[in-house]
């Protein structure tokens, strides 16, 4: 039929969309990770390996990893069962505790570090008794961990508590009149339907954790080989003009992050096939 | 008898002890960080902020930030409804890759994003050297700062108008057309009001994502006081300068933004829900 327009035809304005839209998302993602790859092959990639695989680059590597696996665990543990007491639960100052745990995505880094600081830095409201018991938290171990929690806290949350909204709870009802315990309850059928959203959840932990910086820059101190991760590392490098540390680091973080990136896409197709079952 | 079933799945790993646990974790890890900015921002009383963000310093950082985010919005508002559109209604060869790739950003540090964009942009770089000569600087400079924040808050308009504009039906774009309404018309007529909330909520989230950046900003603006220092690297400098009180009162307003933004991002995300049923 002349002059009838058909839903996905490519008109001419359709056109002009699409190559603005696939221009744009060239120039804007693609064209400076390909920048950052052409910058370390002009370093060379043998300093790309003797910069980023040894001494403290490695050592700042391996620490981030650690912050990634304990926000992993610790956040993904929390996700669970916070999306279930939200989703399931009733009680007074759940909307203001829901509201505060999705806090931590507008927060600025800089803030969560200052916050931190005036906790557990001198003078802070704990360090009274932070001190009695000999125990560092500031420009230490424990305050790297504790910043990353923070800032990964809603992501597990998130993915599990709309799933546990959709999902409803008939299933579960059922396992009970059936006379299941209420451990059996929470292994046979709660954690299966939302294993998938858990995984996805813990993935963006882990990239969000590998990529934090200001937040573990503030209450770190990037000391090196002590407090220094994968980022604060490039930030130091950086600041001693040691570029092809600097330009490596970042490769090896961006290459992680694009490895966890296919990671979701597969977590996806998993979920996207187990609704078309 | 149905009650008993429910309380047989409210217990255990399910039950009040976990409720406890969740509120603790949230009051400790989010509730007293976020109340120590506060106590110690209001050190001087509400004067004491209004000094604090009046010094030409703070006020020129607060606007920067204010409005490279406003900016970045509007342009992410408009680039991402027509990503979403491309991406649903035009599938095309390469479509997935394009799908998986605007989710780059929430897997890339966005120090590293920041990286990149020297990388490409930077006055040593061809492309930097050109735009330089033609009276443009990007990197260590305002555009910079917008091209920084458009590309850590790519996905977040994508991901938010994706779902709703794959549960509208079609017919009704066709039934316009046969009706014989245009592109445009179409558009706006038919398209745009149902999308609009998601449109919105999207944007605002970039907006406070914007607010609080620090990781890639402090890389690509240089940190030029009073012309290219944004609120969270102003935040980050009186932290390292030891004026805590100062980077607290500052924080606070930036707190009340994002705060602001967060319920009124939840009240959108009600009527997303309510076109979606």
């Amino acid at each position: 039929m002349a002059g009838t327009r058909r839903i996905g035809a490519w008109s001419r304005g359709t056109l002009f969309l699409f190559a603005a839209v696939v221009i744009y998302l060239a120039v804007l993602l693609l064209l400076p990770i390909a920048a950052l790859v052409v910058q370390v092959a002009k370093t060379g990639l043998s300093s790309l390996f003797g910069q980023v695989f040894g001494g403290d680059a490695l050592r700042a590597l391996e620490m981030s990893l650690i912050l990634a696996v304990i926000a992993a665990v610790v956040n993904g543990i929390f996700g669970v069962a916070a999306g279930i007491v939200f989703v399931r639960h009733k009680f007074m100052g759940r909307r203001v505790l829901d509201a505060l745990s999705d806090m931590p995505l507008s927060v600025s880094p800089v803030m969560v570090g200052l916050a931190f600081l005036l906790i557990f830095g001198r003078g802070g409201w704990f360090t009274p008794i932070l001190d009695l018991l000999h125990f560092k938290i500031t420009f230490a171990f424990p305050g790297l961990v504790i910043a990353t929690l923070f800032v990964t806290l809603p992501f597990t949350l998130r993915e599990v508590s709309y799933v546990l909204l959709e999902l409803g709870e008939e299933e579960e009802e059922a396992a009970a009149i059936l006379g299941a315990s209420p451990w059996q309850i929470f292994f046979r059928v709660t954690l299966p339907n939302i294993k998938n959203a858990l995984a996805y959840g813990v993935t963006l932990t882990i990239a969000r954790a590998l990529g934090e910086f200001g937040a573990v820059l503030i209450i770190g101190g990037a000391i090196s080989g002590k407090t220094q991760t994968g980022t604060t590392f490039i930030n130091v490098a950086m600041e001693e003009r040691r570029d092809a540390a600097a330009y490596g680091m970042a490769l090896v973080l961006a290459v992680a992050s694009v490895l966890l990136l296919l990671v979701l896409e597969a977590l996806k197709k998993v979920e996207i096939k187990a609704d078309e079952e | 008898m149905k009650k008993r079933f429910r309380a047989v799945i409210a217990a255990g790993p399910m039950g009040p002890g976990t409720r406890l646990a969740v509120i603790l974790y949230i009051v400790v890890l989010v509730l007293i960080p976020l109340a120590a900015i506060v106590e110690k921002g209001l050190t001087g009383g509400v004067d004491g902020i209004w000094r604090a963000i009046s010094t030409p310093m703070a006020s020129k950082a607060l606007f920067l930030t204010l409005w490279t985010a406003a900016l970045m919005a509007v342009i992410n508002a408009v680039m991402g409804t027509a990503t979403a559109w491309v991406l649903v209604r035009h599938p095309f060869p390469g479509s997935r890759f394009l799908a998986t790739i605007v989710d780059l950003p929430f897997a890339i540090p966005t120090l590293v994003a920041g990286i990149m964009l020297v990388t490409l942009f930077g006055p040593q770089t061809a492309l930097g050297a050109w735009f330089g000569r033609h009276g443009l600087q990007i990197v260590f400079a305002n555009p910079g700062i917008v091209l920084a924040l458009l590309f850590i808050t790519m996905p977040l308009v994508v991901r938010a108008v994706e779902p709703v504009l794959m549960e509208l039906d079609p017919a009704e774009e066709e039934a316009s057309f046969t009706l014989g309404a245009g592109s445009w018309t179409t558009f706006f007529r038919v398209v745009l009001p149902p999308i609009l909330p998601a449109i919105a909520s999207g944007t605002i989230q970039c907006f406070a994502r914007a607010v609080a950046e620090f990781g890639s900003v402090v890389v690509v603006s240089g940190n030029i006081p009073f012309r290219t220092l944004t609120a969270p690297v102003y935040i980050f400098s009186e932290v390292e300068g030891d004026r805590p009180a100062v980077a607290a009162a500052v924080s606070i307003v930036l707190l009340l933004i994002a705060i602001g933004l967060l319920f009124s991002t939840r009240w959108l995300q009600g009527f997303v829900r309510r076109e979606r049923v």
